[in-house]
């Protein structure tokens, strides 16, 4: 299953959602907990199995899940569960504490169900691309579903009930990957991120909490969730993150007009180092396609397309070099194949 | 009468309780109403929930706030910043209402509702439901709601 999510080409990755090339991708999630059940953090071994097995048994029959795979986390080994993680399937939390945790996922990736996580159920929709609307039509519609048959614990007052305050209410956390290269080059994403946190919203590097932005991406979702409603959060989160595209194309048009020969010169020499290196680390390699990146979209090089840069970024992290090689490899060995990889996928002949 | 929680003392204070529809008394001594813990505790359902799941025999201790339902105590809640179960959210309101207001700026939830429960039918229960949701909203003090839910119920039930 896994082999074939690398071969697959209808994923959120693979860039052809609207203004892809600043907003990778989108991603909607809802928390919910089974009533009549202790949350993760309490419930029983006992508990979880039940828990595992009502939703396995009410996933069967939604027609929406129909292309899903359930599978027990116990049972999936520590380089998949990683290689999961990378592809922003599930969370770092569920790569550990395997005991009674399980996931269902759709075929193209866009449909990711974790089970007995911090909450029982965490729901997440993702598309490539600027289409959060599609997102939570999607979500939305997986959560009726479900509910049809099994009942969430719910207070009128306070909304859905969550292991964590923070997520209570709507249970709903909305968000967008951003990649700003110039706002970054520019030196104005500093004011951007702190104006972000003055009007509530949270911003994270590339694996959402608590990472550095590695290769100019931020991921920028809200922070309330009760109080609003889950349009209204939707709509907010559109008109911000359509504000900071705003910002980063009129930053792209301003390297263009005052710093073209200093872009280009950083363009090449990044697609230099890319296509010639014998060792690289995923920190350099994501710096240097950053710039690749914004190479493509400002029309400084266009012999590659941007849906393979998109499955760079993906594929030279750690699990998936080894998942490619079919075998462990240890750090020294992944800065070699990286580059191997990279300067096959990037050659002049290879497009 | 002895109390019922130090079983020391002759109780001088008699509480009366109607939950669920069944009347549920507790008898303290004016030493025990002193207690800080009663006094955080001024929810007496959940004094009264308290006492009930763990037997109201053996309290000689002094009270300390725990869900009945999970067992979560506070102090638990403050390390992990999880919660237990559903039930938490009562049990801990008095704490929990500052820090939701805190965090999202609002106790006040305007999102989606659930539908009924798949085995109900709809229309039959509405009245219940409504009642459930008025005593809910009683408790977590959300007397807004609890009007405007008091004039559906009595929309419902001239029907």
């Amino acid at each position: 299953m896994f082999e074939d999510f690398l071969n697959n080409s209808d994923t959120w990755l693979n860039g052809k959602g609207p203004f892809s090339e600043i907003i990778f991708s989108s991603r909607v999630r809802l928390a919910r907990n089974l009533d009549d059940y202790s949350f993760p953090l309490k419930a029983t071994k006992l508990q979880r199995e039940e828990i595992l097995k009502k939703i396995e048994q009410t996933c069967l029959g939604v027609s929406v899940l129909k292309n899903t795979n359930f599978l027990r986390m116990r049972e999936v080994s520590e380089l998949d569960r990683q290689f999961l993680l990378e592809r922003h399937l599930i969370s770092q939390e569920h790569t550990v504490n395997l005991e009674g945790k399980g996931l269902v996922i759709s075929s193209d990736e866009k449909i990711s169900l974790m089970i007995n996580e911090e909450d029982h159920l965490r729901m997440q929709v993702i598309f490539s691309g600027f289409d959060l609307k599609k997102c939570w039509e999607l979500a939305n519609e997986i959560d009726n579903e479900i509910h049809k048959v099994i009942d969430f614990s719910f207070l009128p007052n306070l909304g859905f009930l969550t292991a964590c305050p923070t997520n209570a209410g709507t249970g709903l956390r909305a968000s967008c990957m951003l990649h700003l290269p110039a706002l970054v080059f520019t030196k104005r994403i500093n004011k951007i991120l702190e104006l972000l946190v003055k009007i509530s919203f949270v911003t994270r590097g590339f694996f959402g909490e608590g990472t550095q932005a590695l290769g100019d991406f931020f991921q920028i979702s809200n922070q309330v969730s009760l109080g609003v409603s889950e349009e209204e959060v939707i709509d907010n989160l559109f008109g911000v993150v359509n504000q900071v595209k705003e910002q980063e194309i009129d930053a792209r048009n301003s390297l263009l007009k005052k710093q073209k020969l200093n872009l280009e010169d950083n363009v090449w020499r990044s697609i230099g180092i890319l296509r010639n290196c014998r060792l690289i680390s995923s920190k350099e390699a994501l710096s240097h396609l950053s710039v690749l990146s914004l190479g493509l979209d400002l029309g400084i090089i266009n012999d590659v397309s941007r849906e393979l840069i998109n499955s760079l970024f993906i594929i030279i992290q750690p699990a998936h070099l080894q998942k490619i090689e079919a075998r462990i490899l240890n750090e020294d060995e992944r800065d070699y194949i990286r580059a191997q990889i990279l300067r096959e996928k990037l050659s002049k002949n290879s497009n | 009468m002895v109390c019922d929680i130090c079983h020391k003392n002759i109780a001088t204070v008699h509480l009366t309780e109607v939950i669920n529809d069944k009347v549920v008394e507790m008898h303290i001594c004016q030493h025990c109403t002193k207690t800080e813990e009663f006094k955080e505790n001024l929810n007496i359902q959940e004094l009264l929930g308290g006492l009930m799941d763990s037997g109201c025999n053996q309290r000689k201790e002094k009270l300390s706030l725990k869900c009945p339902s999970c067992g979560l105590t506070y102090d638990d809640f403050r390390k992990k910043a999880r919660l237990g179960c559903g039930k938490c959210y009562l049990t801990f309101r008095q704490q929990l209402l500052p820090l939701l207001k805190k965090i999202h700026g609002s106790l006040h939830y305007t999102g989606k509702r659930p539908l009924s429960s798949a085995h109900k039918v709809p229309g039959e229960n509405k009245v219940d439901e409504l009642q459930e949701r008025l005593d809910r909203a009683i408790q977590l003090e959300e007397f807004e709601e609890a009007a405007r839910l008091r004039d559906e119920l009595k929309k419902a039930d001239i029907r």
